[in-house]
């Protein structure tokens, strides 16, 4: 058991860290955390780290991919984080592109990895309906063959950042016969085609992130299939252990929780600052207790992948108990902020609403509720620990 | 032993229900907080003409002199509704403050007022610093021509934005964490040099930071005795935390039930999600959660009661409102979470009712100091 750097590791470190202070300028952090630029400052970091040649490195070198070592993964993802540098966006380079490289024609590699690698298209998902939520094969939105097209009529909801999309991928149902996960079918879907809408949904953190989008009678050519019609559960599922993984957000948190013990130091009650108060430590170390664990649970997950395993349902324990983390971490925060996590900062500047955290806080408390609920809510995750792993109620 | 609300709370409980249910539903409610001032003045005028802002005053100034028990009913049902209209802010704190400062002439002014609605009043306690710490007031009441000369910030004054008047709660001695040296005083919003900037609150309220840049405040709008203020408060707090507490509890009761519902109905799986076992423990823990929290409001009407009894002494009513306190914290947060948790992506939305009642029991959970304050101080009670 050994989880020291190598001096080669160390090296890594010191070029990531280089790389990230001299790229991830403070006016590139300005435009991220302001909603209206957010779009292009995500597009032009991603531009920057394809130039650089970082930008999907879980992808086989073949098609664009780093070949680190686990260690060197992590010591990214460590780096990344505690530069307060957000993630990549995951549709395109963490979902639909392991999909099409690993169930893709050559044509649709050809066509699809260069330009999610370069940013050129922003992908969305559409799995999720009405009617199809934590039981996702009960999918309804329905494709038909006609000619060299798919047909493609239905809603998809909660849709992440759809109104910023150039291209979907999308569960759709081809075969309507036998058990519910056969006949589902992986389509690309260019968000251009006509017959498509897209709806915002307002969430409870007063912001517009998801959306519904609306299906009708969409032409889709059959070349943007994925793999076999009705095969189309097999991919998805190999995705969304993919999802998981990259769910945990464990470096996310060492960060955040850095952050909120600063935060913890400068906010005082009766003249005090909290960190010193004892019951706020309790709440942070609480906190810190799991993640210590969480870490080394990611690290080990992350060996036995490397050592030529396969995500799989221990993916599951990585999405639950990282997005259990996460909540208590905002949680906290939202506490900190005490009267003002209460307050909608609105039109006001941050000298007129005369608080620095309490807005933010918010924010990701109200839309940090969702982590539990979506990619397989925590209860889906737990039947899937509860049934694959522990071998229960076969 | 007797845990039953009277025949006449009976019937002030079904009137604020009936209200709420024809008049004050989810899309009427939403209108009313989407409005310029975020509350209805036809609403306000009902609650008016139905009495209910004379409650807890006395007969002689206008009010119906009912007991704490009167106001626990309205407000669990005005919970239920998400009623957004100052009746806390107006009734409960101002008017608490009013009715317990011993101040024949402010009273015998703006009780009446405030019961037919002709006044809007605020408590203007929390400042940035203050955290949930009463005591650490910053801002100032010096002597000045023959009354006080008022200087500094009030922050987050729920219903700052609209009240008329508002109790401001300044230093007039000794260093900033004094419990020593606070006074309250009634400020006119009219007079000159207060300043505000008003916003909106997520559970639907407003608010609003307020400075007060040297007002001149006259001597006879001093509340209670000078340097006596965080007693008064105190002396307040217990009624404002039963009245907040039992808020809650109405929310609570919503929640729970809302949520129960839609597990019935919503089928995943081929089967109503309720018939889950995981799910249905959860629920089972939500609804003890409620129970124990009625259980603790009810222990806390009879301790506060009992504190009032000529010669009581009130230990053991102090311990209860910070054990209150700290289960209407906790229990709010876990149905509240589970709420959203249960309805999945749509509990997530705007336009469902679940996030505003969630929103609501988090502001009522910070209000007057979250559960790990109150915790810290039942331990400093009990353990010193």
């Amino acid at each position: 058991m050994d989880v020291t750097f190598s001096a080669a590791d160390l090296e890594f470190r010191d070029e990531v860290r280089d790389f990230f202070a001299a790229e991830f300028t403070s006016s590139l952090a300005e435009e991220f955390a302001d909603d209206s630029t957010f779009r292009d400052a995500q597009v032009a970091w991603q531009r920057k780290l394809y130039a650089k040649g970082w930008v999907a490195p879980g992808w086989p070198v073949e098609y664009g991919g780093t070949g680190w070592t686990v260690t060197q993964g992590f010591i990214y993802e460590t780096e990344r984080a505690a530069a307060g540098i957000p993630d990549v966006m995951p549709f395109g380079l963490k979902m639909v592109g392991p999909v099409i490289y690993s169930f893709g024609t050559d044509e649709q590699k050809a066509r699809f990895l260069p330009r999610i690698l370069a940013s050129d298209d922003w992908w969305c998902q559409g799995y999720s309906e009405t009617g199809a939520g934590s039981d996702l094969a009960a999918l309804s939105t329905k494709a038909e063959l006609v000619g060299n097209n798919y047909i493609v009529t239905g809603r998809k909801m909660w849709t992440t950042l759809a109104q910023y999309s150039d291209w979907i991928f999308c569960l759709v149902r081809t075969t309507r016969d036998g058990k519910s996960q056969h006949g589902i079918s992986f389509l690309l879907i260019d968000m251009n085609t006509p017959g498509i809408e897209v709806n915002p949904i307002h969430t409870i953190d007063n912001r517009h992130t998801l959306n519904e989008v609306v299906f009708d009678e969409v032409a889709v050519p059959v070349e943007n299939r994925i793999g076999e019609q009705d095969k189309g559960w097999t991919y998805a599922k190999a995705l969304l252990a993919h999802e998981r993984n990259s769910i945990a957000g464990v470096a996310d948190s060492k960060r955040n929780l850095a952050k909120l013990k600063e935060l913890g130091a400068a906010q005082v009650n009766g003249g005090r600052p909290m960190l010193n108060d004892p019951v706020f430590q309790m709440r942070l170390s609480d906190i810190e207790v799991e993640l210590m664990a969480l870490e080394y649970t990611e690290l080990r997950v992350l060996a036995a992948l490397s050592a030529g395993g396969h995500p799989g349902p221990e993916s599951s324990m990585l999405k639950i108990k990282g997005t259990e983390i996460q909540q208590a971490i905002q949680e906290l925060r939202m506490e900190l902020a005490g009267y003002y996590g209460g307050a909608l900062q609105g039109d006001l500047g941050d000298a007129e609403f005369n608080h620095s955290f309490a807005n933010h806080a918010r924010r990701a408390y109200m839309y940090g509720r969702a982590s539990t609920i979506y990619g397989g809510s925590n209860e889906v995750q737990r039947n899937v620990i509860a049934k694959a792993v522990l071998g229960l109620g076969r | 032993m007797n845990f039953d609300f009277s025949e006449e709370q009976q019937m002030l409980r079904d009137s604020v229900s009936r209200y709420v249910k024809n008049e004050y539903d989810f899309a009427a409610r939403s209108k009313i907080v989407a409005s310029e001032h975020g509350m209805s003045p036809e609403a306000w005028k009902l609650f008016i003409d139905l009495g209910w802002l004379s409650i807890p005053f006395v007969e002689e100034l206008g009010g119906y002199g009912g007991d704490i028990e009167d106001l626990v009913v309205v407000m669990e049902e005005l919970g239920k509704g998400l009623v957004v209209e100052p009746f806390v802010s107006s009734v409960l704190l101002f008017g608490g403050l009013l009715a317990k400062s011993g101040n024949a002439a402010l009273q015998e002014t703006y009780i009446p007022k405030l019961i037919a609605g002709e006044c809007i009043g605020a408590f203007a306690f929390l400042e940035r610093q203050s955290g949930f710490e009463l005591n650490d007031v910053a801002t100032t009441a010096m002597p000045a021509n023959g009354g006080y000369c008022l200087t500094g910030e009030k922050t987050v004054v729920f219903d700052g934005d609209k009240a008329d008047s508002l109790v401001v709660v300044a230093r007039t001695s000794g260093e900033q964490f004094d419990q020593r040296g606070i006074s309250l005083f009634l400020v006119d919003v009219e007079a000159s040099g207060v300043e505000k900037t008003a916003f909106r609150m997520i559970d639907g309220h407003r608010a609003a930071h307020i400075r007060f840049n040297e007002v001149q405040v006259p001597a006879a709008n001093l509340l209670g005795n000078l340097d006596q203020g965080a007693e008064l408060i105190d002396e307040v707090m217990p009624e404002i935390l039963i009245g907040l507490s039992a808020e809650a509890l109405g929310i609570m009761e919503k929640l729970n039930a809302v949520t129960a519902e839609y597990a019935q109905t919503r089928t995943q799986f081929g089967v109503p999600i309720g018939s889950f076992q995981a799910l249905q423990h959860r629920m089972v823990d939500t609804f003890m959660a409620y129970e124990q929290t009625k259980s603790l409001l009810y222990r806390a009407i009879c301790d506060y009661k009992a504190s009032r009894e000529p010669g009581a002494d009130d230990t053991q009513s102090r311990k209860t409102m910070h054990a209150l306190k700290v289960m209407v914290g906790r229990a709010g947060k876990l149905i509240g979470q589970e709420a959203i948790q249960i309805h999945g992506g749509i509990g997530m939305t705007d336009e469902l009712n679940v996030g505003h009642y969630v929103k609501r029991l988090m502001v009522l959970g910070a209000a007057f100091g979250n559960a790990d304050h109150h915790q810290r101080l039942m331990n400093r009670l009990e353990y010193g």
